[in-house]
């Protein structure tokens, strides 16, 4: 069974509809990437699964169970976890403090403790600074809390919103060898990414999203090799 | 640059008065203090309910009156009257009471929040707001037709003994009590915020609602606590005020509610300390116009009060310790 399956949802902010009958399949220990100009609705398809906005039509299923509809802090315990677009760290708390709520919904302290040496692991930049406060790290800094703070749930899917965006390249490498190792550990991921290039390198299949609509889908290299991708998304 | 400025020009303004009649001064110093108290136990409510959901909860106030006006029948209830020798069963007994104010005062702002503003937390800001004075009418009317329009005499159960400091000047066992009151409640509050789990999410509520979301943190209960300590802290607040003054008015959490705000702005709406910090500075000052120590006088004591706020806000419009941490 899949892991995730989006079936024909369709969402409104408002009375603007940004999702038109979206479907879309997620299979255990796969790396997804959606990719799509702005606007085309992949954050709000990010954003569906997390409960952060409700499809109007349509489901979204976590190993068969429907979760379309439920508050985000539910779609949390089933084990999505999304690291949102603009990173949204908690800026006025502490590196550990922002991870410790990224743990909210376990219990085991042991598990945590464990858990926070893994994303320290990943990232040593912030066990260097774990009690400097989140609103004072830079850009890349604040990125890898994201990351890490999503993580902390233990989710079997990680969702990641545009996590290169806005870092210098060096960084925007080792984000990808990051999330390369999360999967290999076996963490699901969904990405989006507006590096479209390198996002259907590290992924195993692609959707390509436009207004609202998945126009294209394939395997990343299947993806990579299309005309119409590598003339709108790739720049070739 | 400025506050060392509005200090300055207080202190050259208090200098004299503290030189002429120092045990005056400090006496003005203490009356100060224990209003302050008071004004900072509400403020923080202020603090935390803007910090939370950006409401200016304009039937805070009344929650601190409710607070007063609660605590008279549980008073009778327990046996306590006027004039007994007060032991160590009478201290206990207050404590109890007070303790019992504090959950029944949360439970009914709780029981606010979901009836009044949890059906408005998407609408316009302008609507929960003027729910908010909707329910400060609605408090203020129960509590005039419990127990009528005129002030109410609040039972005087603490000792009157004060102990002497210099000259004239002297220490009130009630200035004690509202003082430690208000400290042990501040510390037992910035242990619960910084330390504990539900603690934490009420913070990264306040800072980032749908982050908090996806953290798994349920935001209605954060909120309800929220609402919950607010109201703790006001009727405690509410019942120290009772037995200081020994006197309550339906409609006290009007002015107190308004002061109290104030002081939360003073400090940085969202902001523990500077609520805590606001609600002191505001008692002293008016303590000290009240004392005719600020040209004027006890007549124009909210003037200085409010002249103070707006100076404040012009040069630092996020308040004395309002959020100064970059957001990136």
């Amino acid at each position: 069974m899949a892991l995730l399956e989006v079936e024909t949802v369709d969402t409104y902010y408002g009375r603007v509809q940004a999702l038109r009958g979206v479907s879309l399949t997620i299979d255990d220990g796969e790396i997804v990437t959606l990719i799509g100009s702005n606007g085309a609705g992949k954050t709000t398809t990010l954003r569906t699964i997390s409960g952060l906005a409700h499809p109007a039509r349509g489901h979204v299923r976590l190993r068969g169970l429907d979760i379309g509809g439920l508050a985000p802090d539910r779609v949390v315990m089933r084990g999505i976890g999304h690291a949102p677009e603009g990173r949204r760290v908690f800026a006025r708390m502490s590196v550990r403090d922002n991870l410790f709520l990224g743990a909210y919904v376990r219990k085991d302290a042991a598990g945590i403790r464990s858990d926070e040496e893994r994303v320290f692991g990943f990232f040593p930049r912030l066990r260097e600074r774990r009690n400097q406060i989140a609103g004072t790290l830079s850009g890349g800094e604040q990125q890898m809390l994201a990351i890490g703070r999503a993580l902390m749930s233990r989710p079997k899917l990680l969702l990641l919103d545009e996590p290169s965006l806005g870092l210098a390249p060096i960084l925007v490498d080792t984000i990808f060898q990051v999330i390369k190792e999360i999967n290999s550990q076996g963490t699901t991921i969904l990405l989006i990414e507006q590096n479209a290039a390198k996002a259907l390198q590290v992924a195993n299949r692609g959707y390509v999203l436009e207004t609202g609509r998945i126009v294209q889908e394939g395997s990343a290299k299947a993806l990579l090799e299309s005309p119409d991708v590598q003339r709108a998304y790739l720049g070739i | 640059m400025f506050l060392a400025a509005i200090f300055l020009i207080l202190a050259v303004v208090l200098t004299p008065k503290a030189a002429t009649n120092f045990p005056f001064f400090l006496q003005i110093v203490i009356y100060g203090i224990a209003d302050g108290a008071i004004f900072a136990l509400i403020a923080l409510g202020y603090t935390m309910v803007y910090g939370i959901i950006e409401l200016i909860n304009f039937a805070h106030g009344d929650i601190f009156t409710l607070g007063a006006f609660m605590s008279m029948p549980l008073i009778s209830a327990f046996g306590l009257s006027e004039g007994q020798s007060s032991g160590v069963v009478v201290w206990l007994l207050l404590l109890v009471i007070t303790v019992i104010v504090m959950v029944i005062n949360g439970g009914v702002n709780v029981l606010i929040e979901r009836v009044a503003y949890r059906p408005l937390r998407h609408a316009p800001r302008l609507a929960p707001l003027i729910t908010a004075v909707g329910v400060s009418f609605i408090l203020e009317g129960i509590m005039y037709v419990w127990r009528g329009a005129s002030n109410v005499h609040y039972p005087d159960l603490l000792p009157d003994t004060r102990i002497p400091l210099i000259g004239s000047a002297s220490l009130g066992v009630k200035d004690i009590i509202v003082i430690v009151t208000a400290i042990v409640l501040v510390v037992l509050l910035t242990i619960f915020i910084g330390g504990t789990r539900l603690g934490k999410a009420m913070r990264a509520t306040a800072q980032d609602r749908e982050a908090a979301q996806l953290m798994g943190i349920d935001i209605n209960r954060t909120i309800s606590a929220t609402f919950f300590i607010g109201a703790v802290l006001a009727g405690a607040g509410g019942v120290i005020f009772g037995l200081y003054f020994n006197s309550v008015r339906f409609d006290l959490g009007f002015e107190a509610g308004l002061f109290a705000f104030t002081a939360a702005v003073f400090g940085g709406i969202g902001n523990l300390q500077g609520a805590a910090l606001g609600g002191l500075f505001i008692g002293l000052v008016q303590a000290f116009a009240t004392a005719n120590f600020l040209p004027g006088g006890a007549a124009v004591s909210d003037i200085w009060v409010f002249m103070i706020l707006i100076i404040v806000l012009v040069f630092r419009p996020t308040g004395l310790l309002g959020m100064q941490v970059p957001e990136k």
